[in-house]
């Protein structure tokens, strides 16, 4: 560094040769091709990108971009969630007022909207990435596992759109969640209506009842009551987010290793 | 190789229960190697070896280089040769002590082979330290031969172990999820009680009404027909909704998907596949009505001709 050099190269100098700067970016700018594949795979955020890319994979027309659009909807749930519970509170005394609280007189209510019309977009679009991976052939060998994820992944979108849909605890809300965790009677053996539930029994005594099968387990009660409103909003903001998270990790990382984003093998 | 294994399985027959005694001497894997070979120039634990290996040394290099070899070589190839020395007696102390020593010599001998050289230099001692091909073999052999060290576990016992943790893992991690299942069912609900006292039969004198005042509570109307009182459950057979009872029409009409029925339950239109549930209705003894939501009466299955799925009056 000599005294001739312009101060803004000296700064410039300085803040790249400083021990701050190097422990962040461990390679010099990347100016060849050996650098830029390093700068990727040092980069936990660039490292999720393949350094090489199949040229029809960046066709729009090919992927329809879904399983992306996806995954950034969920990031968006997650965010907007994230804030809408500074103000919600899962109680039968306090939810519906606070979604009118929300929408009402919260700034920026549109939050709320965010994050119901979000959700109805991410159904739309975990479905249509789900199509064309169909139409496209992409759940053969070696992606079959792949298909099982992604199969697990719609059902805890369509989950995470059912036990979001109790919380704004409005009719509508109440007699959906009536309707839709009524199918869990007739879950076999586990459903007090379900096939084969009448063969587990001690002696004379019913194991499953009204008040010990599936659907009791999922609302804590015999219909739509508080309990299930707490228990729904914990499935909906913590448990059900959480496997979620960890099978797309699995999800984006067999992407990777069956041979990248779905193109002729 | 073959030879060895018999050894090395030998060794570990020893004591492998229970698996932490062998670590208690303290018996790394080296020193292990000297506790089963007694004999003399071979097994000779390391404190001896320079002497033995330097007095092989001259043998084999004989009066060639006393001066160089025998200045130099005690502490540098008394170093190495141990090891070659010592990775052949495990060998040898299967059966054969002395031809252990006479093996044991052949490394030795090939390290100082450069040494007749030597003397012409100035510095004699580096060929000595050169490890040839052969003692790496040698101590590759040993470290082989010896693993695991003498005295700890088998590979079946290892195994077994293994099953045996992870059994009490699997256990222990179903009773936690049962724990955890258990946990999701509560004792007591704050729900209305599955049965409750509707009143003296007095009370429902007026032939042809639907008595609404137990629906939002309990979820039961109260019919009162020409000859008997039912209760009929307020759910819809569709899809479990709570249906309107439109007293100008004489119907139940289900606001989700439209489904009616007639005052008795039967269902006539809309979706839904069946009539209304009919609930246990029983005089209690104090002589008022009781109704029991646990027992149930459908009209598909027959059961409406159950004698406690209407009381008569």
């Amino acid at each position: 560094m000599t005294a001739k050099a312009p101060m803004s190269q000296r700064i410039w100098d300085y803040i790249t040769g400083s021990q701050i700067w190097k422990s962040i970016f461990r390679h010099p700018f990347p100016k060849t091709r050996r650098d830029r594949t390093l700068a990727v795979l040092t980069n936990v955020f660039l490292h999720l990108h393949p350094n090489l890319m199949r040229k029809s994979a960046l066709r729009p027309k090919y992927t329809w971009c879904m399983g992306g659009i996806s995954f950034f909807l969920f990031l968006s749930l997650t965010v907007t969630g994230l804030l809408l519970m500074f103000y919600y509170r899962p109680t039968a005394e306090y939810a519906y007022v606070d979604i009118q609280y929300l929408r009402e007189d919260v700034p920026l209510g549109i939050m709320r909207e965010m994050h119901r019309w979000g959700a109805h977009a991410m159904v739309i679009t975990v479905w249509l990435h789900m199509m064309r991976v169909f139409l496209t052939g992409s759940y053969k060998p070696p992606r079959e596992f792949n298909w099982g994820v992604g199969v697990i992944l719609l059902v805890l979108t369509l989950l995470l759109s059912f036990t979001g849909y109790l919380l704004p605890w409005d009719q509508l809300a109440m007699w959906a969640i009536t309707v839709g965790s009524n199918m869990a009677r007739a879950t076999p053996l586990l459903g007090h209506e379900g096939p084969g539930a009448a063969l587990i029994k001690l002696g004379d005594i019913q194991l499953i009842h009204s008040g010990s099968d599936a659907r009791f387990g999922l609302l804590a009660g015999r219909f739509v009551g508080a309990p299930a409103l707490l228990r729904f909003y914990v499935l909906h903001c913590v448990a059900l987010p959480l496997v979620a998270g960890v099978l797309m990790a699995v999800h984006f990382w067999r992407v990777r290793k069956d041979g990248g984003i779905s193109g002729p093998l | 190789m073959a030879e060895q294994s018999p050894k090395s399985t030998k060794g570990l027959q020893a004591g492998w229960w229970p698996p932490s005694l062998p670590h208690k001497g303290g018996a790394a894997p080296a020193p292990a190697v000297s506790a089963p070979a007694p004999p003399a120039a071979a097994a000779a634990p390391t404190g001896q070896a320079p002497k033995s290996a330097s007095g092989q040394m001259s043998k084999s290099s004989g009066g060639q280089s006393p001066k160089a070899s025998g200045g130099q070589s005690p502490k540098s190839s008394g170093g190495q040769l141990p090891k070659a020395s010592a990775g052949q007696a495990s060998k040898a102390s299967a059966g054969a002590p002395a031809a252990a020593a006479a093996v044991a010599v052949t490394p030795a001998a090939k390290a100082s082979a450069p040494a007749p050289k030597a003397p012409a230099a100035p510095k004699p001692a580096p060929p000595a330290q050169v490890l040839t091909k052969e003692m790496r073999d040698a101590v590759g052999r040993k470290i082989v031969a010896d693993y695991p060290p003498a005295g700890s576990m088998s590979r079946r016992a290892f195994i077994s172990w293994c099953g045996v943790a992870w059994t009490t893992f699997a256990a222990a991690s179903a009773a936690g999820g049962a724990i955890c299942a258990r946990f999701m069912f509560p004792n007591v609900l704050f729900e209305p009680p599955m049965s409750f006292k509707a009143g003296p039969p007095s009370e429902f004198s007026s032939i042809g009404m639907v008595y609404e005042h137990f629906k939002a509570q309990f979820g039961v109307w109260m019919v009162r027909d020409e000859k008997s009182i039912f209760a009929l459950s307020t759910v819809c057979t569709h899809l479990g909704c709570t249906p309107n009872w439109l007293a100008a029409e004489l119907k139940f009409k289900c606001p989700c998907h439209g489904s009616g029925f007639y005052k008795t339950g039967i269902n006539f239109e809309g979706p839904a596949p069946r009539p209304l549930e009919r609930y246990r209705i029983v005089l209690a003894d104090d002589g008022q009505i009781l109704v029991d939501k646990s027992k149930k009466y459908q009209w598909e299955m027959g059961q409406w001709t159950d004698p406690e799925s209407f009381l008569v009056v």
